[in-house]
């Protein structure tokens, strides 16, 4: 049985991080913690790079201003089919 | 067909405008680009820097400095103060002037700087890299270069895409928050380290005097403690007990990689300096001179490397900073790896034992000693460091 995991790349699975705008400072501590090179900053844009995200969290742990936030398993979004 | 620069800079801070200048001034053509729209805004920084390192690597312009630091107070969990003699003086900077007119130093010597211009990826080419991608203005741009260089920060991802792991580990990574505080009663001479538990956990809280009554007022405390609770509301809850009367007049965040140096920091034709190659003093965090210093180094071997050619004697940035500054780092990692493990007790220990020892000896590196004794594993590393250069890191 193949059971989809909320914690790999492998499958589909469901993106627990977000990015708050207007808390964010855009000073690239989560882009530096990031393991898999999936947040992309410029001067005043943050995008999370959601096919690379593994939601390992350490963007959201680093965070000075707590501006990333970890969803609760279930509270995230979905990403469409066939995507 | 666009023309190819000999160097292509990704980022224009000290460092990438120190490479910049150096490398433009012996002919070479350097374009140098900035994510942002201002260079040395905002200030991510404390700002403090010793003169001797600043001195031996650029004319100090008086512009620069928002004060002059002549006194460390390091305070501890109880309160108890200790005042090291520094046996030198140093500088809290105005960052916003520095960075701009380094980087109007090196457009001087020849470099072209171009800021609003975010380096979303590298070209891939028959021999290492061919050139940068560029999101500007005016969309998406392709800018060839013979040497890339990654000065581009903590939020590094050159060195990724070159194939450096320049990811910061969780614990490594210093989350800061800072605020300049205006309206507060400041000692315009004196840098104060505040440390424990309850202010800045894995780090240290600063009070930097800018001069007229205002201050950088900041913490960084590592990813492991930030996991727990954010640095901005630990700073809040310090600004709020000592400052109750403080304007705020900026606020930021900001990540410190408080790691060893990177293992390489050359790939084929890419050059990582400064807090891209993890070229802070880990104990300190400070990055300026040292990133500065690098860049003075990976300058001269690009130039090298463009004389003759030959991407290999690229390679002679990497030996030079493993053998002089790399080495030291990692001895101060070890150092800061201790330290951070001490509990309020131990530091109170420590200030108490410090201020015990006569006046004449209590020097920052009088501090240090008496701090290892706590962790006689690390005496070697001590002995080590004492033999090299006296104090002369920024923070």
């Amino acid at each position: 049985m193949y059971i989809p995991s909320l914690f790999t790349r492998k499958g589909p699975r469901v993106l627990l991080i977000q990015i708050k705008d207007d808390a964010c400072d855009f000073c690239g501590c989560c882009v530096g913690v990031c393991p898999e090179d999936a947040i992309e900053l410029q001067e005043a844009r943050i995008t999370l790079i959601e096919d690379r995200c593994t939601n390992c969290a350490k963007c959201v742990w680093v965070c000075p201003f707590e501006a990333l936030i970890f969803l609760k398993p279930g509270a995230g979004v979905l990403p469409e089919a066939g995507k | 067909m666009s023309p190819v620069w000999d160097v292509i800079i990704v980022g224009a801070g000290p460092a990438g405008s120190t490479l910049a200048r150096t490398v433009a001034a012996a002919g070479y053509s350097v374009l140098m680009l900035e994510k942002d729209r201002d260079i040395g805004m905002p200030v991510r920084c404390g700002e403090a820097v010793s003169d001797t390192s600043l001195r031996e690597l650029v004319d100090v312009d008086p512009r620069w400095i928002a004060s002059t630091i002549r006194r460390f107070r390091l305070i501890a969990p109880d309160g108890n103060m200790v005042e090291p003699d520094l046996g030198g003086h140093g500088y809290v900077l105005e960052r916003r002037i520095f960075d701009y007119d380094l980087a109007r130093l090196a457009s001087e010597a020849g470099a072209v700087v171009r800021t609003k211009s975010y380096v979303d990826a590298l070209v891939p080419g028959e021999d290492g890299f061919a050139g940068v991608r560029v999101k500007g203005n005016n969309g998406a741009t392709i800018e060839r270069a013979r040497i890339i260089v990654g000065a581009d920060g903590v939020e590094s991802r050159v060195g990724r895409w070159a194939g450096l792991r320049t990811e910061t580990r969780l614990r490594d990574m210093e989350c800061c928050a800072q605020m300049t505080l205006s309206n507060i009663p400041v000692e315009d001479d004196a840098c104060d380290f505040y440390f424990g538990q309850s202010v800045a956990p894995m780090g240290y809280l600063w009070v930097f005097p800018k001069g007229r009554n205002t201050a950088n007022v900041g913490l960084g405390i590592s990813g492991m403690a930030a996991k727990k609770r954010s640095p901005l509301s630990y700073l809040q809850d310090f600004v709020a007990r000592t400052y109750p009367q403080a304007g705020i007049l900026t606020t930021v965040a900001g990540g410190v990689p408080c790691a060893a140096t990177l293992e390489s920091v050359v790939s084929r034709n890419v050059v990582l300096v400064g807090d891209a190659a993890h070229q802070v003093n880990p104990v300190s965090g400070g990055g300026i001179t040292s990133g500065m210093r690098a860049a003075r180094l990976a300058g001269e071997a690009v130039i090298a490397a463009l004389r003759e050619n030959s991407p290999q004697r690229l390679g002679d940035y990497q030996r030079q900073w493993d053998k002089g500054y790399g080495a030291k780092h990692r001895m101060y990692y070890r150092i800061k790896e201790a330290v951070h493990g001490y509990s309020d007790e131990t530091l109170n220990r420590i200030a108490a034992g410090v201020l015990a020892l006569k006046p004449e000896k209590r020097t920052i590196w009088g501090v240090f000693r008496v701090a290892l004794t706590r962790n006689p594993a690390l005496i070697w590393d001590m002995v080590r460091v004492f033999g090299l250069t006296s104090f002369d890191d920024d923070a």
